[in-house]
């Protein structure tokens, strides 16, 4: 067909479409995921950024239900978690990091205000787990389990829920509605909780069941203990039993004047605690310097705020009555502390040992193809698997750092592999990508945006009351918290790459589908690479 | 531009953001944007003029209902786009002369205004824009632009500077800042590059002509960008926008740093963004970090001659002292942060 055509023109105009320039590419833009700093540090393996993703929207439930897909206890954890996340946040080097830990606890705390449940298992297995031990590790376990469909029975040697959580955490920092609230919503999806239950015998235990498979996560709760010369009427308790008693009836008898031996934040604790049970006198004899000690600086200087004393660099070389004889030490070049021989004397009504604890492992004896390492079980570090075939074990009783979160990552790798090997497979190691770094970041979209930090009781009322000593965040404070996440290494559609594209090669999919390159006319210039916020596209070189 | 919720997330500085409502977000974000420059044009890679015409384009586009007819001057914007038979254009266009963008312009406003009149209508609904690089708005064109402006014909004229022609081999144009190389301000003697004191600012020139509307702006901030265009199609009579648009050829400057170099030469100083009503600056972008001149500088090659064991540092201080000006003249920090 040929159109009439004005004077000097011979061709029917055409569209640029018809060249691709596509063609020039040397370099082309890919779309990558990459695994954010916070993720990759947590113990519990929780998607932070995931779940930030819907609390920047103000969908709490979806947040709640994102976070929880890994970690049951939001508002436990989001109380005593050591928050590692947070220290390797990439925010932290524009201005402060997230308070991930505060936004973690205002979804827990809004779970509970608004009462959401998990939903109990889609179908059952048929398959029967026994867990032992009703502490974080076992529990999360329990949780993970059950969402599988597993028949899923916890046997608790202790009178309540909760293990270490409960009889080591003080109520100051955990308050105990809190606790049994998250607690209850696990044996709401159909757990069988067997509370004040010794497991004395397990290989019994686990045949009159008739288990399919077992996890173990009795926790650590013998005291260590440190030989001091002691004579008569001295009164040196240990650290668990205290914090035990705490939660009985009757209060312990401390004295007026408390010492605490130890340098761990289980010493920190019982500190603390003496104070508000009216000690005038909390003091806490650690061998090493404030550097070196294990407990977490906010704690201590938490503690300290509160009164606590420390003598640094001392030990106790003996007790005599009311009398501690104090030897000071040095630190040699390897910083190990050292006697100097010099002494002086510290009047105490009590004195209360925080050295660590180890493990009861009693009930393991006759169990065929455990081996047991420096007091603790060994396990395939992949699948928590012990010796025994079917036999799992987790948290304080396996080599491992022991905190609450640790454990709770515990339970969750454990069932899983428990899942997988009652359905008689191997669960293989998910791929994990590469940790997005700051380098990668264009952080110039970010805007400036300070912490919000959480309110703190004050001070006359934490030393007279277990009252909790840290508030949570208000809605408005915690929408602004996590709405400061960078999303490092993950698109989160903010519509750069194909606003900047100087060819319209970028195809946006619409929302929650992201974009994808239109390799036609992409030029390979990487101006999207470099204008991506967060790091989420790679330029890799054309082949051949 | 005044938003009232900060998303800190994206800050207000990405092209998008999820949370914010539609309206808000800017033109490119849609999907439903014009592309009013198709793929398939024959930029370079990394072209800021490519990418502040479809900025500026869709913006207007938007603005008046798909209601524009855009005159283009020769140059790279016309070459790229248009090579017989081919166009990437997406609305009536036209190209005639390398000097007359701004008269064509002129022509297409009388001739909608006499349709509107035939039909009994009191203005056109459709609207012009005149468009063309630095070379042939400031010099070859600079007639016809003074005209169009004293005139006040109702017509948007946008200048995509790149500070040199660089379609046909980065010449100096009168838009090209001191001390930088080109082919004809070569990096040799005593005084290397386009001489100091030399040039003109076409913004100050405009306002001088005290026209309704004057802006800068650059291809670094979107959201800026569109609300000038789209505040100018809102006014009759000439207005005139001046986009700061990063050439990676001419100034030798790695392609995927385009948008940086826009960036850094508005938080160094070098390039001013303001708004001007009638001859008189009713708005200006505050500079958000400050930042040396030698950091916009650096990572050009077209100023290579400033740094290295040679070096120039006394043209280094000539081109920081002109920086400090913009900021002195326009209040470009906020107090607190004036060092």
């Amino acid at each position: 067909m040929t159109m009439q055509k004005p004077f000097a023109i011979t061709l029917d105009p055409g569209s640029s479409l018809a060249n691709k320039t596509g063609s020039w590419r040397t370099e082309r833009p890919v779309y990558v995921d990459r695994l954010p700093p916070c993720n990759a540090q947590c113990p519990a393996g929780e998607d932070i950024q995931g779940w930030l993703f819907h609390a920047e929207s103000g969908d709490y439930e979806a947040a709640w239900r994102h976070l929880t897909r890994d970690n049951p206890f939001p508002a436990i954890m989001g109380r005593v978690c050591y928050h590692s996340c947070e220290s390797v946040c990439n925010r932290g080097r524009i201005d402060t990091a997230v308070g991930i830990n505060s936004v973690e606890r205002f979804l827990g705390d809004e779970a509970l205000k608004r009462n959401w449940r998990f939903d109990p298992p889609r179908e059952e297995s048929g398959k029967r787990v026994l867990i032992v031990g009703a502490g974080p590790s076992g529990m999360s376990a329990a949780y993970q389990l059950r969402r599988l469909g597993h028949a899923v029975t916890v046997i608790e040697a202790g009178p309540l829920m909760g293990g270490m959580m409960r009889f080591g955490i003080p109520k100051y920092r955990l308050p105990r509605d809190v606790l049994d609230a998250e607690m209850q919503r696990i044996v709401d999806m159909g757990v069988t909780i067997k509370l004040g239950t010794k497991v004395e015998d397990l290989a019994r235990t686990m045949a009159e069941g008739a288990y399919d498979a077992t996890f173990l996560a009795v926790g650590a709760h013998i005291a260590k203990r440190a030989f001091i010369p002691a004579k008569d009427s001295a009164r040196i308790l240990d650290a668990v039993a205290v914090l035990r008693s705490m939660e009985g009836e009757e209060r312990p008898m401390l004295g007026r004047r408390v010492v605490v031996y130890g340098g761990g934040n289980t010493a920190i604790d019982v500190a603390r605690t003496a104070k508000r049970l009216g000690a005038t006198e909390a003091v806490i004899v650690y061998r090493r310097t404030r550097e070196r000690m294990p407990a977490h600086d906010f704690e201590v200087e938490e503690a300290l705020e509160e009164g606590v004393l420390v003598k640094w660099l001392s030990t106790i070389k003996q007790v005599d009555g009311s009398a501690l004889t104090i030897e000071k030490m040095e630190l040699d070049e390897k910083g190990n502390p050292c006697a100097t021989g010099i002494f002086e004397t510290l009047a105490a009504d009590s004195v209360v040992l925080a050295l660590g604890q180890d493990v009861d492992l009693s009930l393991l004896d006759g169990v065929a193809g455990l081996e047991i390492d420096d007091g603790v079980v060994r396990v395939d570090p992949a699948t928590m698997m012990t010796g025994r075939a079917g036999l799992f074990a987790g948290g304080d009783m396996v080599p491992a750092e022991r905190n609450v979160t640790v454990a709770i990552g515990h339970g969750k790798k454990a069932a899983r592999h428990i899942d997988a090997w009652l359905r008689g497979t191997r669960l293989a190691p998910a791929p994990k990508h590469p940790v997005a770094t700051f380098e990668r970041l264009n952080a110039w979209y970010y805007s400036d945006a300070p912490q919000k930090v959480r309110p703190q009781l004050d001070i006359a009322r934490r030393t007279s009351s277990f009252d909790e000593v840290q508030g949570g965040l208000s809605e408005d404070n915690a929408l602004f918290e996590a709405r400061r996440c960078l999303s490092c290494g993950n698109c989160f559609e903010c519509d750069n790459c194909y606003g900047v594209c100087p060819d319209n090669a970028v195809v946006k999919l619409g929302p929650g589908n992201r974009f994808e390159f239109n390799y036609d006319y992409c030029k390979g210039c990487g101006v999207c690479v470099a204008e991506c916020p967060c790091g989420a596209i790679d330029m890799v070189p054309e082949q051949g | 531009m005044n938003q009232a919720v900060k998303f800190y997330q994206t800050g207000t500085f990405t092209v998008g953001n999820r949370l914010l409502a539609p309206e808000q977000r800017t033109v490119q974000a849609s999907i439903e944007r014009n592309n009013s420059i198709n793929s398939g044009h024959r930029a370079c890679q990394g072209c800021g003029e490519a990418l502040g015409a479809r900025y500026a384009i869709d913006a207007a586009m938007r603005a008046t209902g798909n209601q524009v007819i855009a005159a283009n001057a020769t140059g790279c914007l016309e070459v790229f786009s248009t090579p017989y038979p081919e166009t990437s254009w997406q609305l009536p266009w036209i190209h005639s002369l390398f000097g007359n963008a701004a008269a064509v312009g002129t022509g297409i406003a009388a001739a909608l205004k006499v349709k509107a009149l035939k039909a009994g209508l009191a203005k056109s609904s459709v609207r012009v824009v005149s468009q063309g690089g630095d070379g042939g708005t400031t010099d070859i064109g600079f007639g016809c632009l003074s005209g169009m402006f004293e005139r006040n014909d109702d017509v948007l004229y946008i200048c995509y500077d790149n500070e040199a022609y660089m379609n046909t081999g980065v010449q100096r144009s009168s838009a090209t800042p001191p001390g930088a190389r080109t082919a004809t301000t070569m990096a040799v003697g005593p005084a290397p590059g386009a001489d100091f004191g030399k040039g003109k600012n076409l913004p100050r020139i405009a306002m001088a002509h005290e026209i309704p509307y004057v802006a800068t702006a650059t291809v670094d901030d979107l959201h800026d960008l569109e609300a000038k265009v789209e505040h100018a199609m809102t006014l009759h009579g000439a207005r005139y926008l001046h986009i700061l648009v990063p050439c990676p050829l001419g100034w030798g400057s790695a392609s995927h740093d385009t948008i940086r170099l826009a960036r850094l030469a508005r938080e160094t100083g070098i390039f001013p963004v303001f708004e001007a009503e009638h001859g008189e600056v009713t708005r200006v972008t505050k500079i958000r970090r400050r930042l040396p001149v030698e950091d916009y500088l650096r990572p050009q090659r077209r100023f290579a001659h400033l740094f290295g064991p040679k070096g120039n540092a006394e043209m280094l201080v000539r081109i920081q002292a002109d920086a400090d000006k913009n900021i002195r003249r326009y209040g470009l920090l906020d107090e607190e942060a004036t060092p």
